[in-house]
Parts: structure tokens; sequence; C-alpha cells
């Protein structure tokens, strides 16, 4: 069975037929300061970046140890706790600055995972088809057929709890959408004359691969990497909710989340801050990545079936 | 169309074959001993006694007979007992499943009576304010945790009506009512996510239909506008998002075996974290297989019902 029916991603199976797409794209697609009017993808960018900031230099302006407890438990937030303080009278302020740093370790590692093992795939299936092709895309396949989550879940509990084999489950999972991405591209490529005067040249396959394809396949990259830094964000979370992730006493948004519950009737202020946390993040790479898909993949429009997420 | 149905059936097995040889080997090629996991670094045990552990956990002879002797079992719906109660894990399933299944169900119904009409108006008044807040309030559905929501939701019914769901399950056949109430929080936050993707695919086929000849024609003959978008363009543009359902269920599914553990519903979610937890093996492989069997079975009807929608699949 092929999961071939799930929403489409950019340029996903388009290479099969003429190579009609690239071709309409103006010469000048890279020129963004015109098209940086999509306020959407604005929006987007600016909460990454105030995330990334808070990330740096948070712990720098608010000078507080997230791990610091205090006799005074549960306070409400005021002007010294502006989040308040948990069970333990730690300041929830501060952890969250710390979830931060938690979020973004575990997008760019997570990612970097389905990235580079994503690029090696679909190069390899787009470039050489045949029986590789068949055999990588059938394992791929395979990894569709369970829920996203439900396999971090499973890799991550077997695995062990700790947030750097959250990571590697994460990644993981994540890999078949940057393969199919990667063939996919690749395969429109592989149309175009100068893949053929390469070859004619004499030029080996790993070069073609590195100096003729690679080039040619960031756009629909780059907007695939933006919105799975929000799932990867998002599943760290969830798992770290489950206690698969970040262990206490560690502060992480999901693990915050976690033992708020407990918390959540009378002491409200636990859950939803780091809760907002997580979401304004996610959020933010989703309309980064929303925005960026109208500028650089202009055929496929602000919305045609463009899709976010693929685990929750 | 027979035909077709009987190929997209067969070719679920080796599918289902696959993903269950994957499940096999996750379990056994990750690192650690399950017999040392399970008994601990207890000293005292004996080389017999981890003999006899193996052998009852079907842990014994090589990988190939290991896998026969589960496959096999399996499919005559035997698959070994719980290390943890010794009790068989087919009819832990059997109790468990039912409960995710309404969960998921009841998501992807207020998913799509939510979600449909919001798409339908996002492309009707395309470019207008109505559709750009559609289109954000789209994106911040993908984006909101689901398990927040879970957390806010009951925050919310708590102080606005004092009222907090029922914490042990009840079964929809000895209670209904109070059943539908205990679902409707966790139902309600995990279809968040989905009806944002249905709304946005909606959107996209809505205005796709809406720009083709036999909509400008029906328009031109003076059929009501109303009539046109409902009759005419709808109906079509509902036919693509019957496949964005067949994956949603799979998002659904990830999302209840988080939500489940929150609202204490002793569905396969909840199953299979008490089962990681515990390291009960033989449990772990089973949920995991009857998750991904579940999702293929429905992506087979989606298919099966698309083919029937759109004869043009089927033909070729």
């Amino acid at each position: 069975m092929t999961f071939r029916r799930r929403p489409v991603l950019a340029a996903e199976g388009v290479g099969e037929v003429a190579p009609t797409a690239w071709s309409d794209v103006p010469r000048g697609r890279l020129d963004f300061l015109g098209r940086w009017r999509n306020p959407i993808g604005l929006v987007g960018a600016a909460i990454v970046g105030f995330n990334v900031l808070v990330a740096l230099f948070g712990p720098f302006v608010w000078r507080i140890d997230p791990d610091e407890q205090a006799a005074e438990r549960l306070l409400a937030p005021s002007w010294d706790n502006p989040f308040g303080t948990d069970e333990l009278g730690r300041d929830t302020l501060a952890r969250v600055i710390h979830g931060a740093q938690v979020s973004l370790q575990v997008g760019a590692i997570s990612v970097g995972i389905a990235f580079a093992a994503g690029l090696v795939i679909g190069l390899l299936a787009g470039y050489y088809r045949g029986v590789v092709d068949a055999l990588l895309m059938r394992l791929v396949d395979m990894m569709f057929a369970l829920p996203g989550l439900v396999l971090a879940i499973v890799i991550a509990g077997l695995l062990g709890p700790t947030r750097t084999n959250a990571m590697i489950a994460i990644g993981i999972v994540i890999t078949p959408a940057f393969a199919r991405v990667v063939r996919g591209a690749v395969l429109e490529v592989m149309g175009y004359p100068f893949i053929e005067s390469g070859r004619a040249l004499g030029a080996s396959g790993f070069r073609i691969m590195l100096r003729h394809l690679l080039p040619n396949i960031g756009a629909p990259l780059i907007v695939l990497v933006t919105t799975y830094l929000g799932t990867a964000i998002l599943s760290e979370a969830a798992l770290s909710f489950l206690g698969l992730g970040t262990q206490p006493p560690e502060a992480s948004w999901g693990g915050m989340l976690n033992t708020a519950r407990a918390y959540v009737d009378l002491y409200p202020w636990l859950s939803i801050f780091p809760g907002a946390a997580i979401m304004l993040v996610v959020l933010g790479f989703n309309f980064l990545g929303d925005g960026l898909r109208d500028i650089l993949d202009p055929r496929l429009g602000p919305q045609t079936g463009g899709h976010v997420a693929t685990q929750k | 169309m027979y035909g077709y149905v009987a190929k997209r059936t067969l070719l679920v097995l080796p599918t289902l074959i696959g993903v269950s040889i994957a499940i096999f080997l996750m379990v056994r090629l990750l690192p650690g001993d399950v017999i040392d996991v399970l008994l601990g670094a207890d000293t005292q045990v004996t080389p017999e006694v981890r003999e006899q552990a193996r052998k009852q956990l079907g842990l014994d002879g090589s990988y190939a007979e290991q896998y026969w002797r589960w496959a096999s079992g399996a499919v005559q719906g035997d698959l070994g007992d719980s290390v943890r109660n010794a009790e068989p894990v087919s009819s832990i399933l059997r109790d468990a499943a039912p409960i995710t299944l309404e969960l998921v169900f009841l998501s992807l119904l207020i998913a799509v009576v939510v979600g449909v009409p919001l798409g339908v108006v996002s492309a009707v008044r395309r470019e207008g304010s109505s559709d750009y807040l559609a289109r954000v309030a789209g994106l911040i559905g993908v984006s909101i945790p689901s398990f927040w929501l879970a957390t806010l939701l009951l925050l919310f019914t708590s102080r606005a009506f004092g009222w907090v769901p029922p914490l042990t399950y009840v079964s929809p056949f000895d209670d209904l009512g109070a059943n539908l109430s205990q679902f409707i929080l966790p139902a309600l936050s995990i279809s968040v996510f989905t009806m944002a993707i249905v709304m946005r695919m909606v959107r996209a086929t809505m205005l796709e239909v809406l720009s083709q000849d036999y909509v400008r024609t029906a328009r031109a003959k003076g059929v009501p506008r109303r009539r046109v978008v409902f009759r005419h363009a709808l109906r079509n543009a509902l036919i693509p998002v019957v496949t964005v359902v067949g994956f949603e269920v799979g998002v659904l599914m990830s999302g209840a075996a988080i939500v489940e553990i929150i609202f204490g519903l002793p569905g396969i979610g909840n199953l299979l974290l008490q089962a990681i937890f515990s390291r009960d093996y033989p449990l772990i492989q089973a949920t995991t297989m009857l998750i991904a069997a579940i999702f293929i079975t429905f992506n087979l009807l989606v298919d099966i019902v698309y083919g029937f929608l759109d004869p043009r699949i089927a033909g070729g």
C-alpha cells in the first residue's frame, strides 16, 4: 500500500511528468525583498526571532536560576515572579526561558538528523531510481504506516526516557517526509538538460548530486525544514509531557505541563505559560513556513493543500 | 470496480507483513536484553530461570523462528500473555480498542462538521477578512498542543460550570449520556488539529472547483449562488477531502495516546504507555501492531470510498 494520497508537500512526486513547473518560476525568484510583503510570514519570522533571542540572551536578562527552590511555593504571578512560582518555589519565567533553550536544541538536532538522513535517501532514490528507489521508498512507506507520534513514543520508550533519545526518535520519525520531498524534487530536476550535459561531460554521480542537484532543490527543503522545526518542538513537548523526553528536575515545556496537571485547578499559571510558549513557537514556525512557501514556491500558492505537521 | 477493490485489499497484505516485521525487529534490535530488564540485576537468578523466562516470552530460537511463532499466533488471535499480570494480550486489546475508536470517530465527526463549513466560507469570501481570519485560525489550529488544550478545557469547564468529566470509564452501552459527556472534551481537544487541516483542504479544493466552467455555466443559466456553492461546487470539492480523513486517523490516534492519559480513558494509547513504562514487550509489540493495523485499514477504506466517488481512480 502506498500512502501517496497524504496532502501533497512541496514538489512531491511531481517529477515523473515533463518538468515544466520550474521554468514557470521567474528568474528573480530569490529577489525576496519585493515579496516580503507577506504579513503572515513576517509575523512568523518575528515570533521565531523573538524565541531565539529569548533562548540566547534570556538567562542574562532574567537572572534567576531555573532550578533554585524557595521556601514560599506556588506564588501567583507578581512583579518579582511575573509567571508565578511552582510547587518547589522555582520561578516559572526562568523555567520557561530554559524551556526555550531546550526546544531550540531539540528542533535543531532532530530536524538535523531528519534532514541529513532524508537528503541521502532522497538523493540516492531519485538519482539511481530502479531497485534502489523501489527499496528505499517501500521502507519510507512502511514508516508512514504508523502514526508519527506513536512511532516516536515506541522508539523513545524502548531506547529509554532521556532527551537525547527523544531527539533521535523524532529525527527518525520525520526522516521519511524529508526523503520523499527530496526524491520528488530530484526527479523533477533530473529531467533538465544540464544534468544530461553534466553526465555527457563525464561528471561522476556524486558530483552531479552535490553540484547540480543539491543547489536546485533548496526551495522546497527550506519550507520543509521550517515547518518541521515546529513539529519537532511540539513532539518533544508531547514526549516530555508523557515522561519520555526531558526528565525533571530540568525545566522543559512539556515536562512543566505534566507536573502542572496536578495543580491546574488552583494554580493555573503553571499550565498556562509553558503551554502558551509551545503554541507561540510552533505557530511562529508554521507562519514562517506558510510565508516562505508563498515566496519560494509560487506553484503552490498560499493554500493549495499546504500541509503542515504530521505529528502531534 | 470490484477488481479495484480486490486489488487494493490484496495490496494491504504486504504492507501489514512488512510493518509487523519492522515492529518485531524494532523491539529486539534496540539496546539491552529484555530478560535483563525484566529480571533486573538480581544475582540470585540462575541461568535455568533465565532460560525458562526466555522460553515463556517466546524469545528462544532464531529471529525467524520467533517471528513465525508470533505472526502465526497473531493470525489465530493469540498474541501471547502480558508480562505484568499474565493476562492474554488479545483480551486486553479487545477491551481497550473500542475506547480509542470511539474517541477517534467522535473527533473526526467534530472536525468535519466544523471544518467543512469554515473552509467553504473561506473559499467563497476569498481575500476577504473572514478568509484571512480562517487562514490564521487554521494555522493556530495546527499549532496548539492538544494536551495543553485538554488542560485548558478542563480548567474552563471546572471554573465556569463547576463541572469535570467522570474519571472512571463508562461504557456507552451502560449510560450513553455519561459516556458522551466523558468523551466530549478529549475528542474536542484532539479534533482541533484535524479541523484546521480539513478547513485548509476544503478551501483549496473549493477555490479550484469554483473556477471551473460548469460552475460559471450554472451561474449563467440563473441558478442561485447559494445553490451553486452547495449543490454544484461543494459536492465535487469534498471528494479530495476524503483522502485527508484517512491520513488524519493517524494523527488522531497519536493525539488519543496523550489525551487518554489526561482524561483517564483506558484506551490503546493509555495501554501503550503503560506497556512501555513497565517494559511489557509482548504488549508493546501487539499494541503497536494494532495501531498500525487500524491506520492501514482506515486508509484502505478511504481508498475504496474514493474509488466509488471518483470512478476515474478505479479505472486508471
